[in-house]
């Protein structure tokens, strides 16, 4: 038999995601992949996966699985409350930690805590249909493994082969809060009158409960635009903040569509992405505003300090 | 051409060829697209070309704003383009059941339903661009006859294969979506095909469309086959 986990709970938002698809926005699809890049990553070191291995994302409350077969390694990353049950015994889970399950064990991702996204990796290779070079579930045009769609209880998650590296492996981790989003100004930011412009910098925004793997509506006080409240659709990209004619602020995710019709008055920068997707509704965003030189300089620290985190995983 | 070349966040290059929809500025922006698809490109990750707007996105890790920026404006753009565009047609079923907006349209543009229908069905239209969920073809040019708004308020689901207007454009829902464009008719082929990975779509910029109108026996015994 198959060494595989039972959903018995699939939880309210569980997908396979891995680093994503590229180079078809063109045809209307967009990336995809893991929401917090850096927290996968981790995941999958925890488990001695390859770095873009799928795993499986879960957002609020986690998927509670049984796993019937041999000796495996699981880890948990972001900021996620779960239980591991070995015997009718329940152990409090630590992320960022690898455990060893066996035959007739669960685990359950309770919930995740002041944060929307959670990882859960598998030490080996899950059985999963790659479509365009990645896994990951976009149940918007259906395509990816699971056929597309969020997983469901009763399913099974069958594993073809368990990693031979089974060390335990641990790291300290604790995921750092943002107070600021920082965003490099878009192409429409003259569409908006200097009251609206300085209100976008300076006021405090809503989280609004329209928040998923697409976008982000926020609420607060209205951006007002004096040229046109639309413009001749165009290509979105990850975290470009369009402004809707009522006013408010719609950050594009990474399931958003392809092309969008409201001005952009700017776009979040990508050191700040997987902060950005970790808040959760009814929290208080502000943005600032920075320069493009500034943006790829910060990213590139953040992604040595992310090799760092990753190379400390022995 | 290019008219201006601008950074849209630190991981896009946002080329504008103007403010006007037309076909030869659409044909430029598809001439670019083409080029750097052909130039495979490693540290470029995706191409969006839309009716007047070239964006090109990037691996930050790889590359930055200033390089991908030189790399286009040294592009070898080559000016005899493939003009072997294909010709698609594509059945329309117009019965009540599908023309959820038919009465929204007489009202708009004063005139009657067989007349819209003669406007509709006797044009060949324009790929511009495909996009916003799988495969979406926005198409043009509507008559001037024959233009109307967005909806007031879009609905929250429109059927998968409904052909619908707004100003000059047509453009047909590949999947179920919210959606705002008034709705004419349906048609019963997949314009997206999810499990091709070559070529999913079945109509891509720069072809042409022509559609051919149903009849609701047509259109079921369409879906039977």
């Amino acid at each position: 038999m198959t060494n595989n986990f039972e959903i018995i709970r699939a939880g309210v938002n569980t997908t396979f995601q891995d680093q994503g698809r590229s180079n078809l926005y063109h045809i209307g699809i967009p990336f995809s992949g893991a929401m917090d890049n850096r927290n996968f990553s981790l995941a999958n070191k925890l488990t001695a996966n390859k770095l873009n291995s799928p795993v499986i994302e879960f957002a609020y409350q986690g998927p509670h699985l049984k796993y019937i077969g041999e000796k495996i390694n699981l880890a948990v990353t972001g900021d996620v409350v779960f239980k591991i049950i070995k015997s009718g015994t329940e152990i409090e889970g630590n992320c960022y930690e690898t455990y060893q399950i066996e035959n007739g064990d669960e685990i359950n991702l309770i919930s995740t805590n002041k944060s929307v996204y959670g990882y859960l990796a598998i030490g080996g290779e899950l059985d999963l249909k790659f479509q365009w070079n990645s896994c990951s579930i976009n149940t918007k045009a259906n395509i990816g493994s699971n056929n597309g769609k969020k997983l469901e209880n009763g399913q099974k998650i069958n594993i073809l082969k368990i990693n031979s590296d089974k060390g335990k492996k641990k790291t300290n981790y604790i995921n750092s809060k943002v107070e600021n989003i920082r965003v490099i100004k878009g192409p429409n930011f003259d569409y908006f009158s200097e009251e609206g412009k300085k209100i976008f910098f300076e006021k405090e925004f809503c989280v609004s409960k329209l928040l998923d793997r697409m976008g982000m509506r926020l609420d607060g006080p209205k951006i007002e635009n004096i040229v046109n409240t639309n413009i001749k659709s165009e290509g979105l990209i990850k975290g470009a903040i369009q402004i809707t004619a009522a006013g408010n602020p719609i950050i594009m995710l990474s399931d958003h569509g392809s092309i969008g019709g409201y001005p952009k008055i700017g776009v979040v920068a990508s050191v700040d992405y997987d902060r950005l997707v970790q808040i959760s509704p009814g929290s208080k965003i502000k943005f600032k505003a920075i320069e493009l030189s500034d943006a790829e300089t910060l990213f590139k620290l953040y992604e040595m300090e992310t090799q760092n985190l990753i190379s400390q995983i022995l | 051409m290019i008219k201006n070349i601008s950074n849209l966040g630190d991981a896009a290059v946002y080329c504008d060829f103007g403010i006007e929809v037309n076909k030869s500025i659409n044909s430029e922006v598809i001439k670019y697209f083409k080029a750097l698809k052909k130039e495979n490109i490693e540290s470029i990750n995706n191409l969006t070309p839309s009716y007047n707007k070239l964006i090109v996105s990037y691996d930050l890790r790889k590359t930055n704003f200033k390089e991908v920026k030189k790399l286009i404006e040294n592009l070898n753009v080559n000016e005899t383009q493939d003009k072997n565009n294909t010709k698609i047609e594509i059945p329309v079923c117009c019965d009540d059941q599908f023309s959820l907006d038919i009465k929204r349209l007489e009202e708009k543009l004063n005139i009657n339903r067989n007349k819209i229908l003669e406007n509709f069905f006797s044009k060949d239209y324009f790929c511009y661009m495909t996009g916003f969920i799988a495969g979406m073809p926005f198409l043009g040019d509507l008559g001037e006859n024959m233009r109307v708004p967005r909806l007031e308020t879009p609905r929250v689901k429109v059927p998968k294969g409904s052909v619908a207007l707004t100003e000059q454009f047509v453009n047909i829902y590949t999947f179920e979506s919210p959606g705002g464009w008034n709705i004419v008719g349906n048609t019963p082929i997949d314009i997206f095909d999810n499990s091709k990975e070559v070529e999913p779509n079945l109509i891509n910029p720069g072809d042409t469309v022509v559609f051919k109108q149903l009849s609701i026996e047509e259109y079921n015994s369409h879906n039977d086959k």
